[in-house]
């Protein structure tokens, strides 16, 4: 293939990023919400316009064909961001939210938009996530960055408790399978004093090998918000979980969970084993939700029931939807706009679980397949698809 | 434990049972026909004691007095209402889904559940605190011992029963019922047979959200206070009641609301921990019903189709 022709479609993903990110540092940094309002408008008119003149189809093309070199830019994009708002906290723990919301979707994304495996109760596994830091910081001298691991490894075992009814059941009966445990889960919290009843508790700051993240950081006359600390860490985190979701996505096992997902029955007569796969999406997917959770509460520096209440798990729903089901980038869109927004606009702060529900509902009866729809999927790169 | 003592426990877990009985039918009904879970089913019976309150306050000003008239006035206003809200819902967002993946109706009403509790909260004026519901029934009581048995409760048990009687008539004896059981059982036979589907799915959307609302009013009475919060928690325990006992038979429906109710008495009076954690004993054994029997215990009947 000649090589002008493959970056002939590199630019359309390029300029798409380079504009989200100018756009993303304008909507971060501006105050007024008349301004921020104006902003949103613009961003809708724009999309739509650029929807209407076929633009959005060379951007996607790009993100099939580069996405590598793409995903390089988008990190150079996210960079960008920190280092112009290096000493602003707000912002930093906004966008540090944004990555660590976006881990926690990749997960439920393995279970809802590969395996077809239904879960009413991410917040819960967050909060399991961020409860175990809280505990773990709290009470034990466990390594920061092993307690991350031990709220994934908690999360997934406290999961596996719902295995039996999840594989057993299908369909509604799954969901309130889920949506029961969501409900017992708060409950449970909200009665247990051991970890601070309805008050909840502190989390102890993140510190690594002495290296306190709650301090703000001084280079010379520059001053960095303590949040680049864990801004930089949920980076790390998101790159990592993406290329392990993406790798998945694309591997063999991907292809196991779409065919499970699309037609059980057809897949059991292929010979894929329906349990093991259902079993391995559910696990991989609550070690993720559970990892950020526990990143998270260290980041809030709090845990309390109320954050991880049923209502959080069907933002999280909503966030996937929104962004287009079982695509990764979109996902990512998804949490910018369900974080993002709700934070700038004050005045909607209150209604947010009104204008997420509403906008899901919109979503479901005009464009079922999200804004950025997942694409079909390529087996060989080069093939057109 | 003495008499008495047991007797209350019992009571309570009685008037428990037909508030998730009535919920529970709810969902038994959507599904039959339409095969659908509307999981804003809980919702609607929030907003229908609201209506019924908002309805008292009006009746209220216009200077009503009457206890009798009022609570006649409020169940009828409130029934209505709901039964319109679910016409309304399942014309306009539960239908036009039927041919998406059941992933999609599944979301949208548990999204409009949502709306529906977020509306209450935030526009019924101080909708986010808990209301005071009107005492309309007669507070009169009977001691025994430790018992003290309620005429209000008598009343409303009664209330209960009537309407599930009521329905269970409605559903075995009338014309009306075997179209919606003709439906329940197979759609297209049913349409060849010159049932109108359109009409008889929304005929039993609105029954099952008139029952919605009369177990919201009846909640109402029994704890004299209601919160947007109710609708979210009667529902999940409505549906995991219909669920337990086996979705699409109403006995199952009615059977699985006072299980559950007796579960949540059990772990209240007899398990050691706290009675904080009647729910999460509850939900436990639901999660785990599933897991035994994963439709539940009258089974639903399904065939697999290739």
């Amino acid at each position: 293939m000649p090589r002008n022709v493959t970056l002939a479609t590199f630019w359309p993903g390029f300029i798409a990023l380079a504009v989200a990110t100018v756009y993303l540092m304008a909507l971060l940094g501006v105050e007024r919400p008349a301004v921020v309002i104006a902003l949103l408008v613009a961003a809708i008119a724009v999309v739509a316009a650029a929807a209407w003149l076929g633009l959005t189809a060379g951007v996607a093309r790009s993100f099939t064909e580069h996405e590598d070199r793409l995903a390089l830019c988008a990190i150079a994009g996210l960079i960008a961001l920190a280092a112009f708002f290096h000493d602003d906290h707000f912002v930093l723990l906004l966008v540090t939210t944004v990555l660590l919301y976006s881990v926690a979707c990749l997960g439920l994304n393995i279970q809802f938009g590969y395996a077809g495996v239904l879960n009413f109760a991410g917040a819960s596994f967050f909060g399991i996530g961020a409860y175990t830091s809280a505990v773990l910081n709290g009470y034990t001298a466990v390594p920061h960055l092993l307690v991350l691991l031990i709220g994934g490894a908690v999360a997934a075992l406290i999961g596996s408790l719902l295995l039996m009814p999840v594989l057993r059941t299908r369909g509604h009966y799954a969901a309130v399978v889920t949506i029961a445990f969501a409900l017992l889960f708060k409950t449970f919290l909200e009665v247990n004093d051991v970890v601070g009843g309805p008050q909840g508790m502190q989390v102890k700051g993140m510190r690594i090998l002495g290296w306190s993240f709650n301090d703000n950081i001084d280079i010379g006359s520059l001053s960095l918000s303590f949040y680049m600390n864990y801004f930089v860490l949920s980076a790390l985190l998101l790159i990592a979980a993406f290329i392990v979701v993406r790798r998945l996505e694309r591997s063999w096992i991907g292809l196991n969970l779409d065919a499970l997902r699309l037609d059980e029955t057809a897949a059991s007569c292929f010979g894929l084993d329906i349990a093991r796969w259902k079993v391995t999406a559910f696990l991989i997917g609550n070690f993720l939700i559970g990892l950020a959770g526990a990143l998270y509460g260290m980041v809030g520096g709090f845990v309390a029931p109320n954050n991880y209440t049923f209502a959080d798990s069907l933002i999280l729903v909503s966030i996937l939807l929104l962004g287009g089901i079982g695509n990764p980038w979109g996902l990512i869109a998804g949490t910018v706009i369900v974080v993002i927004v709700p934070e700038k606009l004050q005045a909607i702060q209150e209604y947010r679980f009104l204008l997420y529900a509403l906008m899901v509902i919109l979503v479901l009866l005009f464009r079922p397949e999200g804004l950025l729809p997942r694409p079909v999927r390529r087996y060989f790169t080069g093939w057109p698809s | 434990m003495d008499l008495g003592l047991f007797a209350q426990y019992t009571m309570n877990g009685l008037m428990l049972g037909m508030m998730y009985a009535l919920v529970a039918v709810g969902f038994t009904l959507f599904f039959g026909v339409l095969d659908v879970i509307k999981f804003s089913h809980g919702d609607v019976l929030t907003v229908g004691a609201f209506t019924a309150l908002a309805s008292f306050v009006g009746l209220q000003t216009l200077g009503l007095q009457s206890p009798w008239v009022s609570l006649f006035v409020i169940l009828v206003v409130a029934t209505l209402a709901m039964a319109a809200l679910g016409m309304l819902i399942a014309r306009y967002l539960v239908m036009p889904l039927r041919s998406a993946p059941p992933l999609n109706t599944l979301l949208i009403t548990l999204m409009l559940g949502t709306v529906l509790r977020e509306c209450v909260r935030l526009f019924y004026p101080q909708g986010a605190n808990p209301k005071p519901f009107p005492a309309l029934l007669p507070r009169a009581s009977i001691d025994f011992g430790e018992f003290n048995l309620r005429l209000d409760n008598v009343l409303m048990l009664a209330a209960g029963l009537a309407v599930i009687l009521g329905l269970q008539f409605l559903l075995n004896r009338t014309r009306l019922g075997l179209a919606i059981r003709a439906v329940a059982q197979d759609e297209e036979t049913a349409r060849t047979m010159g049932i109108n589907f359109t009409a008889i799915v929304l005929i039993t959307f609105a029954i099952g959200s008139g029952l919605a609302a009369f177990a919201g009013v009846m909640n109402g009475l029994y704890y004299n206070e209601i919160n947007f919060g109710i609708g979210l928690y009667l529902g999940v325990i409505g549906f995991s009641a219909a669920i337990i006992g086996g979705l699409g038979s109403i006995y199952g429906a009615i059977l699985g609301g006072f299980l559950f109710a007796g579960l949540q008495t059990f772990a209240t009076v007899v398990l050691p921990f706290s009675s904080a954690y009647k729910d999460v004993f509850a939900f436990a054994v639901v999660i785990a019903i599933m897991a035994w029997r994963p439709t539940g215990l009258i089974r639903e009947k399904i065939s697999e189709r290739v």
